[in-house]
């Protein structure tokens, strides 16, 4: 394969396509909601009005608004209908040829579409994620050729580092920094890995990806395999995401076919491989130590860092590991250069974000958005508010190593610094709506039971702190709590979080912190004898607070 | 699960290879399903072999494993411990770290209730107390006649269909007791 | 071999580059608490209990897995740190069922030494009074969960200085426990060589010899750690 190659290839999948295109999202969230009769309507309607030579059924990966699935849409009116029934499906193909339809049309000036600033999901919508030709047709492994055949590693990595990416896996890390750290350990076996073991309930970005456009995430993980000089890539992915599994599987299958991996890629000296490995059901395996513990076949425990991974990795040699979104940030950067990256978003945060906006919001959906966008715009503007009118009352990010941000403080900028100081993490892009009738005890126990049962049990505070943390909170939460409970869940949230071996027992006390933070008043309302936050007693008891 | 506290005199004087014979035998009383079982032990050094018997692949195989067995049983863990070469304790050690290695054989059908945040806030758990009530199983197990179990899972990444369930692999989403409980009843009844 | 020079709790202290914090405090004569660490044996960081305050660094880190770099300067007792470690205490006592009245190693137990070093005398979290087995199926010596604290110090020396492998940890999270070969009774182990490491390295009564009865437990860590400098250096004369 040369450029020559690429171009053509591209150029073909133009010359293949018919004037009209309809497409279906096969996403999960469509598909239970009926994507699969849309599509047998969509295809019914065709052979019926023998349109075979002018309209082309196909699917695509996930469109964002997952709240009013199945969602298709026209090409290249570019018109999108919502909540589409098998029933409309035939007047949605009649309106390639003028016809009319009673299937909703998306506003795609609503602000869920106008404030999205799509760059990972730049082809959504645009591509079938099991088609390698339509990926190339819109620029797809361009970047990889331009790595490998204009650039030097050494600049490659300087292009990552002016972006001012970090880590999108919730860590926060430049990742810049990180690629040149492994970079500049000595020649020899080295390795990549893609973290898609996307753990947090209520997240869904990198499933998303890995089901939308998966060559996106190789093209990122051959050009860091360049820039740092390894030759073998790892996806570790859910055995919970089989779809995602299945595309990302036939991508390098493909990949490999037109010789975008494998050895000599685009006639170069690069050698690339990636395989996949898949996790068995264990939250802890998103660390990064347990994660290349699991690859490797083992228990998924946690080590101690340092040594990070960029020094000593997999099998002990030096190992690149950035999450998924990260991988899919790379070939844009490559392709407008660092500068164009760092032009967007906010001082202390570069570029834009994926979220996963869900919970108790009209507008359920996957969004990318500019950092410095306000979680108002997100959860107010974009997202419609909470359902039948209802009130926000706290906005969740970083799931459970995460915290709640109260709605007085919704005009907080989404940024690394800003949601850190409000006790709150970028996370990996999990944001949960509550609405007034969420009990915040309740979230922070729903929390700290997710942490008890994923624990991996090696290190003491978090293997026994958090049975601990969730006993107190669950008597908290029954009403059976004291002033003198309170107290030790605050203490020992602090020694969990400072003890504890790994990043799951270091965040796993952030929602109990948070809500403290913000809600103290109803911890205090639910003690058995309830007090004000200055820890008077509301209600003249003859009994003092138990000891 | 644990066998410790057995009387050593039933457990102990047998070694293992033997008992693994003494297993095999029992099965043998019916031809066909000794044949089945040779087949599917072939399917599994098969997986060995592409590994290269590497100890590193011992996830990859016990996936492997459960997708051809159904579930770990004893015979089948030792012989990944014999085929890897790994010491017994460590892929046991393995298997009942990760949840969605089974141990125990499971039900004809699966219900999975998602129990992720967003179905949580949007009345999971008392979805999961009702369909714990209607099969009068608790989350995790099976029913007595091996019909149909029941599981929670961490998150299936529908978010937007929240509360969602899994029943035999086919995604539902917004459900309510009555309607899971329908699904439930229209997939046993096939 | 180059040498760094550190402070430990204002103690100047010179050692080989590439030791532990833990190394070199044993050097200025500090005493660290530790229960997961056994010299001799490789380090995992589990038991949290040596933490220590590093100048500069904001996170506490563990002394047993932390390199030595030139000009440390390191805290090993703080107000925080004892508050810390007595409820690293606290928790693990309460995980288990640790009755001192009734146990071999009674007086002789490294959570009960610790326990006093950290000035912990009862817990301020409830006890979960777990139900946890006995194995009590070896010809020579027994297993009681009850007083495992899950250090994986006999998983260590089984694997690394036996080279037999029984022990490993299975479940995960509070379900963790010790398991020997196929969670089969330890005597049906064939890997077993009843070689006794696992019962010196244990540091509480969790694993016993059979004869010993309250109090008796008499661990000789030390033997461990002679066995393997003889190993590895040739000093076959304790």
């Amino acid at each position: 394969m040369d450029i020559n190659e690429l171009h053509a290839m591209a150029e073909q999948e133009q010359l293949r396509r018919k004037p009209h295109r309809i497409r279906y999202c096969t996403s999960a969230g469509c598909v239970s909601a009926g994507a699969i009769a849309v599509k047998d309507g969509l295809k019914a309607a065709v052979k019926d009005g023998k349109l075979d030579n002018e309209i082309e059924i196909s699917s695509v990966g996930c469109m964002g608004l997952c709240a009013r699935g199945p969602l298709v849409k026209v090409e290249p009116s570019e018109i999108f209908y919502e909540n589409v029934t098998a029933e409309q499906a035939a007047s949605v193909v009649s309106t390639c040829h003028g016809g009319a339809t009673d299937a909703k049309v998306s506003d795609l000036e609503h602000p869920f579409w106008k404030l999205q600033q799509p760059i990972v999901l730049e082809n959504r919508g645009r591509i079938n994620p099991e088609r390698i030709e339509e990926y190339v047709q819109v620029g797809g492994y361009q970047s990889l050729h331009k790595a490998l055949t204009d650039m030097t590693p050494a600049e490659v990595v300087e292009e990552m580092k002016k972006s001012g990416l970090r880590g999108r896996g919730g860590g926060g890390y430049p990742t810049g920094l990180k690629w040149e750290t492994v970079a500049k350990m000595p020649p020899g076996q080295k390795y990549v890995i893609c973290n898609a073991d996307e753990g947090d309930p209520g997240a869904f970005m990198d499933r998303s990806i890995l089901e939308s456009d998966p060559h996106r995430v190789l093209e990122g993980m051959a050009i860091a395999g360049y820039a740092v000089g390894a030759t073998h890539g790892f996806v570790y992915t859910r055995a919970e995401y089989p779809l995602a599994i299945k595309h990302l599987q036939k991508a390098i299958k493909q990949a490999k076919k037109f010789e975008f991996l494998g050895s000599q890629i685009f006639g170069s000296g690069f050698d690339f491989k990636v395989d996949i490995r898949i996790g068995a059901g264990a939250f802890v395996c998103g660390e990064e130590t347990a994660l290349m513990h699991s690859i490797q076949g083992a228990r998924g425990n946690p080590r101690p860092r340092p040594p990070y991974p960029a020094a000593s990795g997999l099998w002990d040699c030096p190992t690149l590991i950035n999450n998924v979104e990260s991988f899919a940030n790379v070939a844009p950067i490559v392709r407008n250069g660092g500068d164009w990256y760092a032009s967007i978003g906010t001082e202390d945060s570069k570029g834009t974000k994926v979220f996963a906006l869900t919970g108790k919001i009209t507008n359920t959906g996957l969004i990318e958005v500019p950092m410095g966008t306000t979680l108002r715009q997100i959860v107010e503007e974009m997202g419609d508010g909470v359902p039948d009118g209802g009130v926000v009352k706290a906005v969740q990010t970083g799931g459970p190593s995460g915290g709640c941000v109260p709605a007085d403080l919704l005009d907080t900028p989404v940024e690394y610094k800003s949601l850190l100081k409000l006790g709150a993490i970028m996370g990996s892009g999990g944001m949960i709506v509550m609405d007034e009738g969420t009990k915040m005890v309740e979230i922070a126990r729903f929390y700290m039971e997710f942490c008890r049962e994923e624990t991996c049990g090696k290190c003491v505070p978090c293997r026994t702190g958090t049975v601990q943390l969730y006993e107190l909170l669950d008597k908290i939460s029954k009403g059976q709590g004291t002033a003198k409970d309170v107290e030790q869940l605050e203490k020992l949230s602090y020694m969990v979080k400072e003890m504890s071996l790994c990043g799951l027992g270091q965040t796993a006390p952030n929602p109990i912190l948070s809500t403290l933070d913000y809600f103290k008043q109803e911890y205090l309302d639910l003690l058995q004898s309830p007090a004000d936050l200055n820890g008077n007693k509301i209600e003249a008891t003859a009994n003092a607070p138990s000891a | 699960m644990s066998v410790q506290n057995q009387p050593t005199a039933t457990v102990a004087p047998e070694k293992p290879q033997k008992s693994a014979s003494d297993n095999k035998s029992k099965k043998s009383d019916n031809k066909s399903k000794k044949k089945e079982s040779d087949r599917r032990y072939k399917a599994l050094d098969m997986t060995m072999k592409r590994h290269h018997y590497e100890a590193d692949a011992l996830i990859e195989v016990l996936h492997k494993a459960q997708d051809t067995f159904g579930y770990l049983e004893e015979d089948v863990l030792r012989h990944v411990a014999k085929g890897l070469k790994l010491p017994l304790s460590r892929v046991y050690g393995v298997a009942t770290f990760y949840h969605l290695f089974s141990l125990k054989p499971g039900g004809e059908h699966t219900c999975v209730v998602c129990l992720g945040t967003a179905c949580h806030v949007k009345g999971a758990s008392e979805l999961l107390a009702d369909l714990e009530a209607e099969l009068g199983i608790k989350v995790g197990e099976t029913t007595s006649d091996g019909k149909i179990s029941l599981l929670g899972a961490r998150c299936i990444g529908t978010c937007g269909l929240a509360p969602a369930i899994v029943i035999d692999e086919v995604v539902s989403g917004k459900q309510t007791s009555e309607e899971t409980i329908k699904q439930i009843k229209d997939a046993l009844a096939q | 071999m180059s040498v760094v020079t550190l402070k430990i709790d204002g103690v100047d202290v010179a050692i080989a580059a590439g030791s532990s914090v833990m190394q070199a405090a044993q050097e200025a004569s500090v005493e660290i608490p530790r229960l997961c660490y056994l010299e001799g044996l490789s380090t995992v960081g589990s038991c949290r209990l040596c933490v220590v305050e590093i100048a500069g660094i904001n996170k506490l880190l563990p002394a047993c897995t932390t390199e030595v770099r030139e000009g440390m300067d390191v805290t090993t007792q703080s107000p925080k740190l004892q508050d810390y470690r007595r409820m690293v205490l606290e928790l693990l006592f309460g995980e288990g069922n640790h009755v001192c009245a009734i146990c071999v190693a009674n007086g002789n137990c490294e959570l009960q030494d610790m326990a006093i070093a950290v000035g912990m005398d009862h817990s301020r979290f409830p006890y979960r009074f777990p139900d946890r087995k006995a194995d009590l199926s070896h010809t020579q010596f027994g297993i009681d969960h009850n007083r495992c604290i899950l250090c994986t110090r006999c998983v260590r020396v089984c694997d690394e200085i036996e080279g037999a492998h029984v022990w490993d940890v299975s479940q995960r999270g509070e379900f963790c426990h010790i398991t020997s070969g196929l969670d089969q009774p330890w005597g049906d182990v064939d890997a077993c060589t009843a070689c006794g490491k696992c019962v010196d390295a244990c540091p509480t009564g969790a694993i016993f010899r059979k004869n010993d009865t309250t109090g008796e437990k008499v661990g000789d860590r030390e033997k461990l750690e002679f066995l393997v400098k003889a190993r590895e250096n040739r000093e076959w004369v304790r």
